[in-house]
């Protein structure tokens, strides 16, 4: 059945089963690859998206329940890859395999748009989710100071999660 | 050349040599117009375009462990180029053209220390003779910056010189002179990950994410039991289910033997493909199978602890190795210590779940993968499915992790399989609950141990009666011990017995393999020994390190560990404990609850010595506070900010293993399905800092994948009995009723 959404500011119609995961939606119909398939059952975070801004597991998110909402994407974080997370991201050199971190710099661009200014009891309470199978933990936590460091002193960005969260 | 790019083309010979020349190719296709851009040419590591542009080949397989990244840094320094100005990418297996394409064993830093540069060097030589030909001054005046070669005040860029090095011989890798490491601008200089833009912004890099026309997906079904056959399926239902494409039984023969092949090759099982893998997966949940189980349901985790009791009490099957006479000197010894440690069988569990994407046509097949051992897949796949070496190509593609689950290769071979029989181009993608119930395990095993101190505190005799799997003088893939495991050559008198059990899972090798459960235990027992000679830990383990016994050569054990000759270095290891002993500081007063526990291991050539200082509440739940690491890795930490990624999370990963995974068997099938019952450390749970110290050595680098995991274990394990009195000495700590804090 045709499904309506809203992707990375685009609208999108897929045909799909009313089951089907957002994830698989995503990545098989939408060909956004970037959100990736860890563990089907919400317990490693690879594959979190924002659903109306908030950091959701696209794989248990059934296409039907997404439908006519607002989805980003890591493809949809920054038209340049800019994002204070993402920017972090690299000049902390974060990642070793890299597929978690997709998931993880979602959810901490999710964090940093509603606690601008994170504890690490806050990253603790946004990340703890989200597993990095290398264990790259100590350079998530200083990357996610450093993007909310970042997004502190730049002007506010451009078709952010915090864009997202404000029409909500 | 005129209307043709032309690349200066640099290969390492197998022998070591290295063949310089050129290649070239159409305009249309330089300039990115008309026909797509062919994939890059694999013959070769360096192009260097007349632009000046220059792009590294990287020819091992990257899983995480950073080498796409390393391998291109050790070319560019010697061939004195500009990081930032080199344009990185990742090379097709070819075993023609390029040695050694694989990641294992930490060995990528071993292995290419020297012709990766060597390609450097004998390029920048050429464009040095290239420069003074044009020039017509002598070679030994010119110099090389950025990409150029300089004489007095002019200078010629690579790029201009690229036609003209294309006519020049090959030089001789021996006449090629190193740079003086004090002119690195590269090696030693921090370096982001190449592949880390894409992964920020969600490139489809990873093997996950291979699309190729006209790809359809598949799953493969399989029986829990390893062998399980198909008797009665309803396949014929499954295809007319919404979105299938195909579905068929696979029926192999019997793997009879009762120790495992390493690679038992494609199994049994009923493949399923569709439009989506959802579709494919939804299908799969409507088989009805009916399935010959075999002889393998028999086992059980439970039987197996049962066993290993059982054979413990009775003399041991045989000796792995006796040096002196342990059994009559630990009737004499002033103080005997005994005790029994066990670990379980682990799964690897890498992020991106096992996927290969596979197309066969007209008598070929094409392969994307992300293996670890690109070469065995390979064969496997020529054997399975009778090709010959030029009907196979297969290109490298980034992996979410190995940790050694992508040495194997049975992935590879389903999809090629699968892609076969169907006609059709696949991507096999596995769920997490076939990578968790099909994996090649880490082997669990049994460990009794029993040491005699003589009236000073010194161990004077040493005995293990190693309980693993396997059959008569066969042990399961990675379930062996050698006869030089430390502390053999630091005791007089060392006796090491096995006793063998059947099994009936497939195993294999995981990050650190022996030494990731062995240092737990040798590291706990000597802990133990210390205590019981009533002397500090650290000097306890210098005073052993003091203590090797001259001898003759042994081949180094598997995995560049043990203690036997020429393998451990005492004096390095002794190095490493020093530094983190001072580093930790080392016997300053802790509060009560809180105590520092330290270790040490030598494996993959590399020592670490490690202290964790955690506090333990009264109801056992362990806070790791911090971890300090001393290294000694040889003479260069090669890309800083990687080296101490990896060396941090390996610790991590080894925390994992040390808390709370366990796989076990019941009725021969794996009972853990997905990370929620094979618990892996989280933020919250990973230490807050790890401190990692380096001691620059004269050797040759090494690698550092794997040798920081085995110490951490011990490490926080002895920190805990410091702290709390209870000695643990079986994995993991949860089943003694420990949890993190």
């Amino acid at each position: 059945m045709a499904y309506k959404l809203t992707v990375n500011g685009q609208p999108a119609t897929v045909d799909a089963p009313a089951d089907m995961p957002l994830l698989w939606v995503l990545r098989d119909i939408l060909k956004l690859q970037g959100t990736k398939y860890g563990c089907g059952i919400g317990q490693c975070g690879a594959c979190t998206v924002h659903l109306n801004g908030k950091p959701t597991r696209s794989c248990l998110t059934p296409v039907s329940t997404a439908a006519n909402q607002t989805v980003m994407t890591i493809e949809g974080l920054s038209p340049d890859g800019k994002h204070p997370v993402q920017v972090a991201w690299e000049e902390i050199d974060v990642p070793q395999c890299g597929y978690c971190q997709a998931g993880q710099i979602m959810a901490a661009a999710a964090l940093i748009a509603k606690t601008p200014k994170p504890t690490d009891k806050d990253i603790d309470g946004a990340m703890n989710g989200n597993l990095c199978r290398c264990g790259t933990y100590l350079r998530i936590r200083a990357a996610v100071h450093k993007a909310a460091d970042l997004a502190a002193t730049k002007a506010p960005h451009k078709s952010t999660g915090a864009a997202v969260l404000e029409e909500v | 050349m005129i209307g043709r790019r032309s690349f200066l083309k640099v290969s390492a010979l197998a022998a070591g040599g290295v063949l310089i020349g050129l290649q070239t190719e159409p305009e249309a296709k330089a300039q990115g117009r008309g026909a797509p851009a062919a994939p890059p040419d694999p013959h070769v590591y360096i192009k260097v375009a007349p632009d000046g542009a220059i792009t590294i080949m990287a020819k091992n397989p990257e899983v995480g462990q950073g080498i796409k990244t390393m391998l291109p840094m050790l070319i560019a320094e010697e061939l004195d180029v500009d990081w930032k100005s080199v344009k990185i990418e990742q090379t097709d297996f070819n075993d023609k053209l390029y040695a050694l394409q694989n990641a294992g064993g930490s060995t990528g830093t071993p292995n290419n220390w020297i012709p990766m540069r060597q390609v450097g060097a004998a390029a920048r030589a050429m464009f040095i003779t290239a420069a003074a030909d044009t020039w017509k001054v002598p070679e030994a005046e010119c110099t090389t910056a950025s990409g150029r070669v300089l004489h007095n005040g002019q200078s010629l860029g690579y790029g201009e010189l690229a036609a003209k090095v294309a006519t020049l011989p090959a030089p001789n890798p021996a006449s090629l002179k190193f740079k003086d490491p004090k002119d690195y601008k590269i090696i030693g200089v921090s370096q982001p990950g190449v592949d880390v833009p894409a992964i920020v912004t969600g490139k489809p890099i990873f093997n996950i994410d291979v699309t190729v026309p006209g790809m359809v997906y598949a799953v493969f079904e399989k029986c829990g039991v390893f062998g399980g056959k198909v008797v009665t399926s309803n396949v014929d239902e499954i295809k007319k289910l919404p979105g299938i494409k195909d579905a068929f039984v696979i029926d192999r023969p019997d793997v009879t033997d009762v120790v495992l092949p390493g690679e038992p090759g494609l199994e049994n099982g009923i493949a399923i493909l569709a439009d989506t893998w959802w579709h494919a997966q939804s299908a799969r949940k409507q088989l009805k199978v009916t399935w010959n189980e075999g002889p393998r349901a028999q086992y059980s985790s439970v039987a197996y602890a049962q066993k290993a009791e059982e054979l413990s009490k009775q003399p041991p099957q045989r000796p792995i190795r006796t040096d002196g006479d342990a059994e009559g000197t630990l009737k004499n010894a002033a103080k005997v210590v005994e005790a029994a440690y066990s670990y379980p069988f682990i799964s690897h569990a890498p992020l991106e779940p096992q996927n290969c994407t596979a197309h066969f046509k007209d008598g070929k097949v094409e392969i994307w993968t992300n293996s670890q051992t690109p070469a065995n897949g390979r064969r496997m796949v020529m054997q399975t499915l009778g090709l010959k070496d030029d009907e196979i190509t297969v290109h490298m593609v980034r992996g979410g992790g190995g940790f050694g689950r992508r040495l194997n290769n049975d992935y590879m071979v389903e999809a090629a399989f699968i892609s076969k029989q169907s006609g059709m181009p696949v991507k096999l993608l596995w769920s997490r609950e076939d990578d968790f119930t099909h994996d090649y395990y880490r082997p669990g095993g049994f460990q009794y141990l029993k040491a005699g101190l003589d009236p000073s505190g010194k161990i004077i005799a040493w005995r293990n009666h190693f309980i693993s799997y396997g059959e008569g003088e066969r042990f399961v893939a990675s379930g062996a011990m050698g006869p030089t495991e430390f502390p053999q050559r630091f005791i007089p008198n060392y006796s090491l017995y096995t006793s063998v059990m059947p099994l009936g899972i497939r195993t294999g090798a995981l990050r650190a393999p022996s030494s990731n459960a062995f240092a737990f235990v040798i590291q706990s027992f000597i802990d133990e020994l210390a205590h019981a000679a009533g002397k500090d830990p650290v000097e306890f383990r210098l005073a052993l390190l003091d203590s090797a016994i001259p001898v003759a050569a042994e081949p180094a054990a598997a995995g560049g560990r043990g203690g036997g000759a020429p393998g451990m270095d005492p004096e390095r290891m002794k190095g490493v404990t020093k530094l983190v002993a001072e580093k930790s500081g080392w016997g300053k007063t802790l509060p009560k609850g809180t105590a520092m526990g330290v270790a040490f291991h030598f494996s993959h050539r590399g020592y670490f010595a490690e202290v964790a200082e955690v506090t333990v509440s009264p109801a056992n739940k362990v806070k790791i506070n911090k971890i300090w690491v001393a290294a000694d890795v040889g003479s260069h930490i090669i890309n800083p900010s990687a080296a101490d990624n990896i060396v941090q999370g390996g610790i991590i990963d080894g925390l994992s293993e040390m808390m709370n995974q366990e796989i076990t068997i019941e009725k021969g099938r794996v009972v853990q399905t997905n990370y929620d019952k094979h618990g892996m450390v989280r933020l919250v749970q990973a230490p807050p800092v790890i401190e990692v110290h380096y001691l620059k050595s004269t050797n040759p680098p090494t690698g550092l994948g794997e040798p920081a995991l085995p110490p951490a274990l011990p490490a926080v394990s002895n920190a805990i009995f410091t702290a709390t009195g209870k000695r643990v000495r079986q994995l993991p700590l949860s089943k003694s009723g420990f949890s993190w804090a």
